[in-house]
Protein backbone atom coordinates (compact mmCIF):
# COMPACT_ATOMS: atom_id res chain seq x y z
CA UNK A 1 0.00 0.00 0.00
CA UNK A 2 2.46 2.47 0.39
CA UNK A 3 4.80 3.81 -2.35
CA UNK A 4 8.43 5.10 -2.79
CA UNK A 5 7.05 8.97 -1.91
CA UNK A 6 4.32 7.59 0.85
CA UNK A 7 5.93 5.85 3.83
CA UNK A 8 2.59 5.24 6.18
CA UNK A 9 4.94 3.73 8.89
CA UNK A 10 6.66 7.43 9.32
CA UNK A 11 3.62 9.02 8.86
CA UNK A 12 2.13 7.51 11.98
CA UNK A 13 5.08 8.47 13.89
CA UNK A 14 4.40 11.47 13.50
CA UNK A 15 1.15 11.15 15.23
CA UNK A 16 1.76 10.73 19.03
CA UNK A 17 -1.86 9.44 19.92
CA UNK A 18 -1.41 6.83 17.18
CA UNK A 19 0.68 4.25 19.25
CA UNK A 20 -2.18 4.97 22.16
CA UNK A 21 -3.00 1.10 22.93
CA UNK A 22 -6.47 0.36 25.00
CA UNK A 23 -6.85 -2.61 26.59
CA UNK A 24 -3.90 -3.87 24.73
CA UNK A 25 -5.62 -3.00 21.12
CA UNK A 26 -3.80 -0.29 19.27
CA UNK A 27 -6.50 2.64 18.33
CA UNK A 28 -7.91 2.69 15.20
CA UNK A 29 -8.85 5.85 14.86
CA UNK A 30 -11.72 5.91 11.54
CA UNK A 31 -13.45 8.99 13.00
CA UNK A 32 -10.75 11.23 10.69
CA UNK A 33 -14.52 12.90 9.07
CA UNK A 34 -15.23 14.14 12.57
CA UNK A 35 -11.98 15.34 13.66
CA UNK A 36 -8.27 14.35 12.58
CA UNK A 37 -5.51 13.64 14.61
CA UNK A 38 -2.56 16.09 15.07
CA UNK A 39 0.93 15.07 14.14
CA UNK A 40 3.94 16.65 16.79
CA UNK A 41 5.11 19.45 14.75
CA UNK A 42 1.44 21.09 15.44
CA UNK A 43 1.25 20.56 18.70
CA UNK A 44 5.18 21.83 18.86
CA UNK A 45 3.92 25.14 17.41
CA UNK A 46 0.88 25.61 19.59
CA UNK A 47 3.06 25.05 22.83
CA UNK A 48 6.11 27.35 21.51
CA UNK A 49 3.62 29.97 20.85
CA UNK A 50 2.57 29.56 24.54
CA UNK A 51 6.17 28.79 25.35
CA UNK A 52 7.97 31.56 23.87
CA UNK A 53 6.27 33.85 21.55
CA UNK A 54 2.39 35.14 23.43
CA UNK A 55 1.70 38.12 23.58
CA UNK A 56 -1.82 39.64 22.07
CA UNK A 57 -1.22 40.56 18.30
CA UNK A 58 -1.80 44.59 16.59
CA UNK A 59 -1.39 46.44 19.58
CA UNK A 60 2.34 46.12 21.76
CA UNK A 61 4.86 48.36 20.92
CA UNK A 62 7.15 45.96 21.82
CA UNK A 63 9.38 42.64 20.42
CA UNK A 64 6.94 39.91 21.65
CA UNK A 65 3.51 41.32 20.22
CA UNK A 66 5.42 42.24 17.24
CA UNK A 67 6.31 38.48 16.81
CA UNK A 68 3.03 37.38 17.47
CA UNK A 69 1.66 39.44 15.14
CA UNK A 70 4.13 38.39 12.44
CA UNK A 71 3.44 34.55 13.09
CA UNK A 72 -0.67 35.49 12.75
CA UNK A 73 -0.19 36.78 9.82
CA UNK A 74 2.17 34.71 8.05
CA UNK A 75 -0.39 31.99 9.25
CA UNK A 76 -3.04 33.81 6.41
CA UNK A 77 -0.81 33.89 4.35
CA UNK A 78 0.10 30.50 4.60
CA UNK A 79 -3.90 29.59 4.38
CA UNK A 80 -4.35 31.90 1.19
CA UNK A 81 -1.25 30.04 -0.24
CA UNK A 82 -2.84 26.74 1.01
CA UNK A 83 -6.54 27.81 -1.00
CA UNK A 84 -4.23 30.01 -3.92
CA UNK A 85 -6.62 33.11 -2.93
CA UNK A 86 -5.43 36.11 -5.24
CA UNK A 87 -4.90 38.37 -1.49
CA UNK A 88 -4.56 37.11 2.44
CA UNK A 89 -7.13 39.78 2.74
CA UNK A 90 -9.29 37.05 1.59
CA UNK A 91 -8.75 34.77 4.55
CA UNK A 92 -10.25 35.36 7.43
CA UNK A 93 -10.02 33.45 10.68
CA UNK A 94 -13.45 32.10 12.21
CA UNK A 95 -14.39 29.36 14.90
CA UNK A 96 -14.43 26.83 12.23
CA UNK A 97 -16.78 26.38 8.96
CA UNK A 98 -20.07 26.87 11.03
CA UNK A 99 -19.04 30.06 12.15
CA UNK A 100 -18.03 31.28 8.30
CA UNK A 101 -21.15 30.00 7.24
CA UNK A 102 -23.04 31.75 9.85
CA UNK A 103 -20.75 34.83 9.10
CA UNK A 104 -21.68 35.24 5.33
CA UNK A 105 -25.52 34.45 6.35
CA UNK A 106 -25.72 37.01 8.78
CA UNK A 107 -23.51 39.42 6.63
CA UNK A 108 -23.67 39.07 3.37
CA UNK A 109 -27.12 36.86 3.17
CA UNK A 110 -28.77 39.84 5.52
CA UNK A 111 -27.69 42.73 3.15
CA UNK A 112 -28.01 40.53 -0.67
CA UNK A 113 -30.89 38.00 0.04
CA UNK A 114 -34.67 39.48 -0.17
CA UNK A 115 -37.84 38.88 -0.53
CA UNK A 116 -38.93 36.76 -3.80
CA UNK A 117 -34.79 35.57 -4.32
CA UNK A 118 -34.00 31.77 -3.57
CA UNK A 119 -31.61 30.01 -2.33
CA UNK A 120 -30.00 26.52 -3.72
CA UNK A 121 -29.15 23.73 -1.26
CA UNK A 122 -28.14 20.34 -1.82
CA UNK A 123 -29.65 17.37 0.30
CA UNK A 124 -26.45 16.23 1.16
CA UNK A 125 -25.51 19.22 3.33
CA UNK A 126 -24.63 19.38 6.75
CA UNK A 127 -26.50 21.11 9.17
CA UNK A 128 -24.38 23.55 9.20
CA UNK A 129 -25.25 24.68 5.73
CA UNK A 130 -28.80 24.59 5.82
CA UNK A 131 -29.52 25.84 9.17
CA UNK A 132 -28.17 29.39 8.81
CA UNK A 133 -29.93 29.50 5.12
CA UNK A 134 -33.28 28.52 6.53
CA UNK A 135 -33.12 31.00 9.55
CA UNK A 136 -32.55 33.70 7.28
CA UNK A 137 -35.34 32.16 4.18
CA UNK A 138 -37.57 32.72 7.12
CA UNK A 139 -36.99 36.18 8.26
CA UNK A 140 -36.83 37.73 4.64
CA UNK A 141 -39.42 35.39 2.57
CA UNK A 142 -36.74 33.37 0.61
CA UNK A 143 -37.51 30.07 -0.94
CA UNK A 144 -35.10 27.45 -0.13
CA UNK A 145 -34.55 25.28 -3.01
CA UNK A 146 -33.00 21.92 -2.42
CA UNK A 147 -31.30 19.81 -4.89
CA UNK A 148 -31.39 15.47 -4.71
CA UNK A 149 -28.92 13.02 -5.10
CA UNK A 150 -29.05 10.31 -7.47
CA UNK A 151 -28.88 6.73 -6.57
CA UNK A 152 -25.30 6.36 -5.89
CA UNK A 153 -25.22 9.42 -3.91
CA UNK A 154 -23.47 11.62 -6.85
CA UNK A 155 -25.53 15.18 -6.84
CA UNK A 156 -28.51 15.29 -9.41
CA UNK A 157 -26.85 17.98 -11.92
CA UNK A 158 -29.52 18.46 -14.37
CA UNK A 159 -31.78 18.77 -11.12
CA UNK A 160 -29.28 21.40 -9.93
CA UNK A 161 -28.93 23.33 -13.31
CA UNK A 162 -32.90 23.28 -13.60
CA UNK A 163 -33.58 24.57 -9.84
CA UNK A 164 -31.18 27.24 -11.00
CA UNK A 165 -32.84 30.46 -12.02
CA UNK A 166 -32.36 34.49 -12.39
CA UNK A 167 -33.96 34.06 -8.73
CA UNK A 168 -31.36 32.03 -7.12
CA UNK A 169 -29.03 34.30 -4.75
CA UNK A 170 -27.04 32.18 -3.38
CA UNK A 171 -26.09 28.53 -4.49
CA UNK A 172 -24.48 26.79 -1.33
CA UNK A 173 -22.99 23.10 -1.91
CA UNK A 174 -20.64 21.08 0.01
CA UNK A 175 -17.05 20.24 -1.72
CA UNK A 176 -17.23 16.58 -0.07
CA UNK A 177 -20.04 14.90 1.50
CA UNK A 178 -19.26 14.15 4.91
CA UNK A 179 -21.62 11.01 4.79
CA UNK A 180 -21.74 9.81 1.23
CA UNK A 181 -17.95 10.36 0.54
CA UNK A 182 -19.79 11.98 -2.60
CA UNK A 183 -16.87 14.63 -4.17
CA UNK A 184 -18.99 17.40 -6.20
CA UNK A 185 -17.90 18.98 -9.52
CA UNK A 186 -17.60 22.27 -7.62
CA UNK A 187 -16.13 23.98 -10.48
CA UNK A 188 -19.05 23.05 -12.89
CA UNK A 189 -21.97 23.75 -10.13
CA UNK A 190 -20.03 27.21 -9.56
CA UNK A 191 -19.92 28.04 -13.39
CA UNK A 192 -23.91 26.60 -13.67
CA UNK A 193 -24.78 29.12 -10.88
CA UNK A 194 -22.67 32.05 -12.06
CA UNK A 195 -24.62 31.99 -15.79
CA UNK A 196 -27.61 32.40 -13.42
CA UNK A 197 -25.94 35.09 -11.44
CA UNK A 198 -26.02 33.71 -8.69
CA UNK A 199 -23.41 34.00 -5.49
CA UNK A 200 -21.34 30.55 -4.72
CA UNK A 201 -20.55 29.22 -0.95
CA UNK A 202 -18.55 26.12 -1.12
CA UNK A 203 -18.24 23.96 2.60
CA UNK A 204 -15.29 22.25 2.11
CA UNK A 205 -15.10 20.90 5.85
CA UNK A 206 -14.37 17.30 4.31
CA UNK A 207 -12.48 18.31 1.45
CA UNK A 208 -9.35 20.05 2.23
CA UNK A 209 -7.21 17.26 3.96
CA UNK A 210 -7.75 15.42 1.16
CA UNK A 211 -6.22 16.84 -1.73
CA UNK A 212 -5.29 20.38 -2.65
CA UNK A 213 -7.93 23.28 -3.45
CA UNK A 214 -7.59 26.18 -5.73
CA UNK A 215 -10.55 28.73 -5.08
CA UNK A 216 -9.84 30.78 -8.39
CA UNK A 217 -9.54 27.76 -10.39
CA UNK A 218 -12.96 26.80 -9.16
CA UNK A 219 -14.19 30.55 -8.82
CA UNK A 220 -16.15 30.58 -5.91
CA UNK A 221 -17.43 33.04 -3.90
CA UNK A 222 -17.08 32.07 -0.94
CA UNK A 223 -15.36 28.95 0.64
CA UNK A 224 -15.13 27.49 4.04
CA UNK A 225 -13.67 24.68 6.03
CA UNK A 226 -12.06 24.43 9.95
CA UNK A 227 -8.60 23.50 11.22
CA UNK A 228 -9.45 20.67 13.41
CA UNK A 229 -10.02 18.27 10.00
CA UNK A 230 -6.60 19.78 8.58
CA UNK A 231 -4.64 17.85 11.14
CA UNK A 232 -5.09 21.31 12.85
CA UNK A 233 -6.40 22.46 16.40
CA UNK A 234 -9.83 22.83 16.59
CA UNK A 235 -11.32 26.25 17.60
CA UNK A 236 -10.08 27.42 14.52
CA UNK A 237 -11.52 27.75 10.77
CA UNK A 238 -11.41 29.88 7.36
CA UNK A 239 -13.69 32.25 5.30
CA UNK A 240 -12.11 32.57 1.90
CA UNK A 241 -14.49 35.50 -0.10
CA UNK A 242 -13.65 37.31 -2.79
CA UNK A 243 -12.44 40.78 -1.78
CA UNK A 244 -14.82 42.55 -4.06
CA UNK A 245 -17.72 40.88 -1.57
CA UNK A 246 -16.23 40.95 1.49
CA UNK A 247 -14.93 44.82 0.79
CA UNK A 248 -18.75 45.29 0.60
CA UNK A 249 -19.95 43.51 3.23
CA UNK A 250 -20.97 45.10 6.77
CA UNK A 251 -19.57 43.74 9.99
CA UNK A 252 -20.33 40.04 11.94
CA UNK A 253 -19.39 40.75 15.48
CA UNK A 254 -18.52 44.36 16.74
CA UNK A 255 -15.35 44.89 19.43
CA UNK A 256 -11.87 45.67 19.12
CA UNK A 257 -9.49 45.25 16.40
CA UNK A 258 -12.06 45.83 13.87
CA UNK A 259 -12.51 49.69 14.25
CA UNK A 260 -11.28 52.18 12.26
CA UNK A 261 -12.45 55.11 14.73
CA UNK A 262 -14.94 55.18 17.30
CA UNK A 263 -16.62 57.73 18.75
CA UNK A 264 -20.37 57.84 20.58
CA UNK A 265 -21.92 59.73 17.77
CA UNK A 266 -20.20 56.96 14.96
CA UNK A 267 -17.82 54.23 14.45
CA UNK A 268 -16.08 53.37 11.12
CA UNK A 269 -14.98 50.13 10.53
CA UNK A 270 -11.35 48.41 9.12
CA UNK A 271 -11.69 46.74 6.22
CA UNK A 272 -11.32 42.96 5.52
CA UNK A 273 -10.03 40.48 6.91
CA UNK A 274 -9.84 42.64 9.78
CA UNK A 275 -13.45 43.86 9.71
CA UNK A 276 -14.53 40.21 10.29
CA UNK A 277 -12.34 39.54 13.00
CA UNK A 278 -13.63 41.46 16.35
CA UNK A 279 -11.73 40.83 19.23
CA UNK A 280 -8.59 39.09 19.82
CA UNK A 281 -8.40 36.11 17.76
CA UNK A 282 -7.50 32.06 18.49
CA UNK A 283 -3.52 33.59 17.47
CA UNK A 284 -2.50 29.71 18.80
CA UNK A 285 -4.69 27.93 16.58
CA UNK A 286 -3.82 29.99 13.46
CA UNK A 287 -0.27 29.23 14.03
CA UNK A 288 -1.30 25.75 14.43
CA UNK A 289 -3.28 25.46 11.37
CA UNK A 290 -0.11 27.21 9.66
CA UNK A 291 1.99 24.78 10.66
CA UNK A 292 -0.64 21.75 9.25
CA UNK A 293 -0.74 23.24 6.30
CA UNK A 294 3.44 23.34 6.38
CA UNK A 295 3.56 19.75 7.11
CA UNK A 296 1.25 18.68 4.48
CA UNK A 297 2.66 20.95 2.12
CA UNK A 298 5.61 18.46 2.69
CA UNK A 299 4.13 15.58 1.59
CA UNK A 300 3.57 14.40 -1.91
CA UNK A 301 -0.22 15.18 -2.08
CA UNK A 302 -0.90 12.62 -5.17
CA UNK A 303 0.92 10.19 -3.39
CA UNK A 304 -1.00 10.69 0.13
CA UNK A 305 -4.39 11.03 -2.84
CA UNK A 306 -3.73 7.21 -3.68
CA UNK A 307 -3.04 5.92 -0.63
CA UNK A 308 -6.33 6.97 0.69
CA UNK A 309 -7.98 5.64 -2.68
CA UNK A 310 -6.37 2.22 -1.80
CA UNK A 311 -7.65 2.60 1.27
CA UNK A 312 -11.25 3.25 0.08
CA UNK A 313 -11.46 0.91 -1.92
CA UNK A 314 -9.86 -1.97 -0.46
CA UNK A 315 -12.21 -1.75 2.57
CA UNK A 316 -15.61 -1.05 0.27
CA UNK A 317 -15.00 -4.00 -0.82
CA UNK A 318 -14.52 -5.78 2.42
CA UNK A 319 -17.32 -4.45 3.84
CA UNK A 320 -19.46 -4.89 1.06
CA UNK A 321 -18.89 -9.13 1.26
CA UNK A 322 -20.08 -9.03 4.82
CA UNK A 323 -23.89 -10.03 4.94
CA UNK A 324 -26.41 -7.64 4.93
CA UNK A 325 -23.94 -4.46 4.71
CA UNK A 326 -25.31 -1.67 3.18
CA UNK A 327 -22.30 1.28 1.98
CA UNK A 328 -24.77 4.94 1.33
CA UNK A 329 -22.91 6.32 -1.27
CA UNK A 330 -20.76 4.66 -3.95
CA UNK A 331 -20.43 7.37 -6.41
CA UNK A 332 -17.24 7.32 -8.55
CA UNK A 333 -14.34 9.67 -7.52
CA UNK A 334 -15.86 9.53 -4.06
CA UNK A 335 -13.41 10.34 -0.79
CA UNK A 336 -12.44 8.00 1.96
CA UNK A 337 -15.49 7.60 3.43
CA UNK A 338 -17.58 4.94 4.07
CA UNK A 339 -21.13 5.26 5.78
CA UNK A 340 -22.78 1.92 5.84
CA UNK A 341 -25.57 0.34 7.79
CA UNK A 342 -26.12 -3.77 8.64
CA UNK A 343 -29.54 -5.40 8.52
CA UNK A 344 -29.08 -7.02 11.82
CA UNK A 345 -27.57 -4.14 14.20
CA UNK A 346 -28.11 -0.22 14.92
CA UNK A 347 -25.39 2.12 13.77
CA UNK A 348 -25.33 3.03 17.75
CA UNK A 349 -24.60 -0.96 18.22
CA UNK A 350 -22.20 -1.34 15.61
CA UNK A 351 -20.53 1.74 16.91
CA UNK A 352 -20.18 0.32 20.76
CA UNK A 353 -18.80 -3.11 19.89
CA UNK A 354 -16.04 -1.59 17.27
CA UNK A 355 -14.91 0.91 20.56
CA UNK A 356 -14.55 -2.86 22.22
CA UNK A 357 -11.96 -3.29 19.58
CA UNK A 358 -10.71 0.11 20.07
CA UNK A 359 -12.40 1.38 16.76
CA UNK A 360 -13.27 4.24 16.71
CA UNK A 361 -15.80 4.91 14.03
CA UNK A 362 -19.21 7.82 14.36
CA UNK A 363 -22.53 6.38 14.59
CA UNK A 364 -25.61 8.71 14.19
CA UNK A 365 -27.10 11.08 11.54
CA UNK A 366 -24.08 13.10 10.97
CA UNK A 367 -25.15 16.28 11.34
CA UNK A 368 -27.15 15.69 8.47
CA UNK A 369 -30.82 15.08 8.85
CA UNK A 370 -32.17 15.56 5.78
CA UNK A 371 -29.95 12.89 3.97
CA UNK A 372 -30.45 10.54 6.55
CA UNK A 373 -34.46 11.08 5.77
CA UNK A 374 -33.84 11.16 2.28
CA UNK A 375 -31.44 7.39 2.83
CA UNK A 376 -34.23 6.43 4.41
CA UNK A 377 -32.02 5.31 7.56
CA UNK A 378 -32.30 7.09 10.85
CA UNK A 379 -28.31 6.69 11.52
CA UNK A 380 -25.34 5.57 9.61
CA UNK A 381 -22.03 4.03 10.63
CA UNK A 382 -19.09 5.75 9.40
CA UNK A 383 -15.57 4.60 8.91
CA UNK A 384 -13.65 7.41 7.09
CA UNK A 385 -9.99 7.51 6.86
CA UNK A 386 -7.32 9.66 7.07
CA UNK A 387 -2.98 9.52 5.61
CA UNK A 388 -2.40 7.76 8.54
CA UNK A 389 -4.77 4.87 8.15
CA UNK A 390 -3.30 1.41 7.16
CA UNK A 391 -4.46 -1.59 4.86
CA UNK A 392 -3.92 -3.41 8.88
CA UNK A 393 -6.54 -1.04 10.51
CA UNK A 394 -9.30 -1.57 7.40
CA UNK A 395 -8.72 -5.44 8.42
CA UNK A 396 -9.38 -4.94 12.54
CA UNK A 397 -12.42 -2.87 10.71
CA UNK A 398 -13.81 -6.00 8.94
CA UNK A 399 -12.93 -8.25 11.80
CA UNK A 400 -15.21 -6.17 14.56
CA UNK A 401 -17.78 -5.48 11.76
CA UNK A 402 -18.23 -9.39 11.30
CA UNK A 403 -18.52 -9.97 15.35
CA UNK A 404 -21.03 -7.52 15.18
CA UNK A 405 -22.83 -9.99 12.87
CA UNK A 406 -21.74 -12.56 14.64
CA UNK A 407 -23.21 -11.18 17.92
CA UNK A 408 -26.43 -9.73 16.28
CA UNK A 409 -27.32 -11.66 13.13
CA UNK B 1 -15.49 -10.31 23.25
CA UNK B 2 -14.94 -8.51 26.34
CA UNK B 3 -16.49 -9.24 29.81
CA UNK B 4 -18.29 -5.89 29.46
CA UNK B 5 -19.36 -6.36 25.98
CA UNK B 6 -20.75 -9.46 27.04
CA UNK B 7 -22.76 -7.99 29.89
CA UNK B 8 -24.02 -5.41 27.60
CA UNK B 9 -25.56 -7.28 25.14
CA UNK B 10 -26.59 -10.07 27.16
CA UNK B 11 -29.18 -12.90 25.42
CA UNK B 12 -31.85 -11.13 27.19
CA UNK B 13 -31.44 -7.66 25.62
CA UNK B 14 -30.58 -9.18 22.14
CA UNK B 15 -33.88 -10.97 22.59
CA UNK B 16 -35.22 -8.15 23.69
CA UNK B 17 -34.39 -6.27 20.65
CA UNK B 18 -35.31 -8.91 18.05
CA UNK B 19 -38.90 -9.57 19.31
CA UNK B 20 -39.77 -6.73 21.82
CA UNK B 21 -42.90 -6.83 23.90
CA UNK B 22 -45.67 -4.41 23.37
CA UNK B 23 -44.59 -2.61 19.97
CA UNK B 24 -47.34 -1.48 18.45
CA UNK B 25 -49.04 2.23 18.10
CA UNK B 26 -52.17 1.77 20.81
CA UNK B 27 -55.25 3.88 19.78
CA UNK B 28 -57.20 5.48 21.61
CA UNK B 29 -54.72 6.36 24.22
CA UNK B 30 -54.43 8.37 27.57
CA UNK B 31 -50.37 8.80 27.44
CA UNK B 32 -48.54 9.53 24.73
CA UNK B 33 -45.11 10.90 24.48
CA UNK B 34 -41.79 10.87 22.03
CA UNK B 35 -38.67 10.42 23.33
CA UNK B 36 -35.99 11.88 21.39
CA UNK B 37 -31.92 11.28 21.22
CA UNK B 38 -30.72 14.55 19.35
CA UNK B 39 -27.37 13.22 19.29
CA UNK B 40 -27.93 10.08 17.50
CA UNK B 41 -31.33 10.99 15.95
CA UNK B 42 -33.03 7.57 17.42
CA UNK B 43 -37.08 8.28 18.07
CA UNK B 44 -39.14 6.03 20.39
CA UNK B 45 -42.77 7.17 20.94
CA UNK B 46 -44.66 5.75 24.41
CA UNK B 47 -48.34 4.97 24.34
CA UNK B 48 -50.16 4.33 27.68
CA UNK B 49 -53.55 3.77 28.36
CA UNK B 50 -55.05 4.12 32.18
CA UNK B 51 -58.20 2.33 33.70
CA UNK B 52 -60.96 3.95 35.74
CA UNK B 53 -58.69 3.59 38.62
CA UNK B 54 -56.00 5.58 38.00
CA UNK B 55 -53.71 2.51 36.77
CA UNK B 56 -51.90 2.16 33.21
CA UNK B 57 -53.22 -1.25 31.97
CA UNK B 58 -51.69 -1.25 29.16
CA UNK B 59 -48.04 0.95 27.77
CA UNK B 60 -46.21 0.38 24.25
CA UNK B 61 -43.88 1.29 22.26
CA UNK B 62 -42.95 2.09 18.60
CA UNK B 63 -39.52 3.78 16.97
CA UNK B 64 -36.26 3.64 15.50
CA UNK B 65 -33.53 2.53 17.97
CA UNK B 66 -30.65 0.58 18.96
CA UNK B 67 -30.70 -3.11 20.63
CA UNK B 68 -30.51 -1.19 24.22
CA UNK B 69 -33.09 1.61 23.88
CA UNK B 70 -35.31 -1.07 22.01
CA UNK B 71 -34.28 -3.39 24.86
CA UNK B 72 -34.88 -1.01 27.35
CA UNK B 73 -38.71 0.19 26.03
CA UNK B 74 -39.43 -3.31 25.52
CA UNK B 75 -38.75 -4.36 29.38
CA UNK B 76 -40.19 -1.39 30.24
CA UNK B 77 -43.42 -2.11 29.04
CA UNK B 78 -43.92 -5.47 30.75
CA UNK B 79 -43.02 -3.07 34.02
CA UNK B 80 -45.51 -0.60 34.82
CA UNK B 81 -48.51 -2.34 33.95
CA UNK B 82 -51.36 -2.90 36.18
CA UNK B 83 -49.15 -0.13 38.50
CA UNK B 84 -50.69 3.85 39.85
CA UNK B 85 -49.07 6.48 38.19
CA UNK B 86 -47.43 7.25 41.17
CA UNK B 87 -45.87 4.05 42.32
CA UNK B 88 -44.55 4.34 38.02
CA UNK B 89 -43.33 7.74 38.70
CA UNK B 90 -41.33 5.98 41.35
CA UNK B 91 -40.21 3.01 39.15
CA UNK B 92 -39.25 5.13 36.40
CA UNK B 93 -37.02 7.81 38.91
CA UNK B 94 -35.41 4.21 40.62
CA UNK B 95 -34.51 2.73 37.22
CA UNK B 96 -33.37 6.23 35.44
CA UNK B 97 -31.35 6.09 38.40
CA UNK B 98 -29.74 2.70 38.97
CA UNK B 99 -29.31 3.02 35.04
CA UNK B 100 -27.08 6.04 35.24
CA UNK B 101 -25.66 6.77 38.68
CA UNK B 102 -21.75 5.46 39.18
CA UNK B 103 -22.69 4.12 42.74
CA UNK B 104 -23.81 0.66 43.03
CA UNK B 105 -27.43 0.49 42.68
CA UNK B 106 -30.10 0.48 45.24
CA UNK B 107 -32.17 -1.61 43.45
CA UNK B 108 -31.78 -5.02 43.99
CA UNK B 109 -30.85 -6.38 40.93
CA UNK B 110 -31.26 -10.08 42.16
CA UNK B 111 -35.19 -9.95 42.02
CA UNK B 112 -35.48 -7.57 38.56
CA UNK B 113 -35.66 -10.07 36.31
CA UNK B 114 -35.28 -8.83 32.85
CA UNK B 115 -34.61 -5.36 33.98
CA UNK B 116 -31.19 -6.24 35.69
CA UNK B 117 -29.78 -7.40 32.31
CA UNK B 118 -30.19 -3.65 31.16
CA UNK B 119 -27.27 -2.77 34.27
CA UNK B 120 -24.39 -3.76 31.70
CA UNK B 121 -24.85 -0.21 30.14
CA UNK B 122 -23.80 1.27 33.06
CA UNK B 123 -19.93 0.58 32.31
CA UNK B 124 -20.71 2.32 28.68
CA UNK B 125 -21.38 5.97 29.28
CA UNK B 126 -22.28 7.01 25.83
CA UNK B 127 -25.10 4.49 25.78
CA UNK B 128 -26.86 5.20 29.45
CA UNK B 129 -29.18 7.86 27.32
CA UNK B 130 -30.36 4.65 25.15
CA UNK B 131 -31.37 3.00 27.80
CA UNK B 132 -33.08 5.91 29.90
CA UNK B 133 -34.93 7.11 26.42
CA UNK B 134 -37.85 5.12 26.70
CA UNK B 135 -37.96 5.99 30.43
CA UNK B 136 -38.29 9.52 29.99
CA UNK B 137 -40.59 8.94 27.65
CA UNK B 138 -42.91 7.61 29.66
CA UNK B 139 -42.58 9.85 32.49
CA UNK B 140 -43.47 12.90 30.24
CA UNK B 141 -46.35 10.87 28.84
CA UNK B 142 -47.84 10.50 32.15
CA UNK B 143 -46.96 14.57 33.20
CA UNK B 144 -48.38 15.69 30.37
CA UNK B 145 -51.35 14.02 30.60
CA UNK B 146 -53.73 17.45 29.50
CA UNK B 147 -51.49 17.63 26.23
CA UNK B 148 -51.85 14.23 24.89
CA UNK B 149 -54.68 12.72 26.58
CA UNK B 150 -57.45 11.90 24.09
Amino acid sequence: MSSASFDVASIRSQFPILSQVRNGKPLVYLDNGATTQKPQCVIDAVSRFYSEQNANIHRGAYALSVEATDLYDQARASVANFINAGDSREVIFTRGTTESVNLVAATWGRENIAAGSEILLTVMEHHANIVPWQRLAESVGTTLKVVDITSDGALDLEQFEHLLSDRTRLAAFTHVSNVLGTTNPVKQLVQMAKAQGAVTLIDGAQAVAHGPVDVRDIDCDFYVFSGHKLFAPDGIGILYGRAELLDAMPPYQLGGDMIELVSFEKTTFRSAPDRFEAGTPHISGAIGLAAAIDWLGGLDHRAVAAHEAALLEHASHELQDIDGLRINGTAPGKQSVISFTLDCAHPHDIATILDSANVAVRAGHHCAQPLMKRLGASSTARASFSIYNTVEEVANLCAAVRNVVKLFG
Amino acid sequence: MSEELSDLYQEIILGHNKRPRNEQVLDPYSYKAEGFNPLCGDRITVYATADGAGKLDRVTFVGEGCAISRASASIMTTQVEGRTISEINKRIGDVIAMLSQADEPEMDLAVEGDLAALAGVRKFPARIKCATLSWHALRSAIENRSDTER
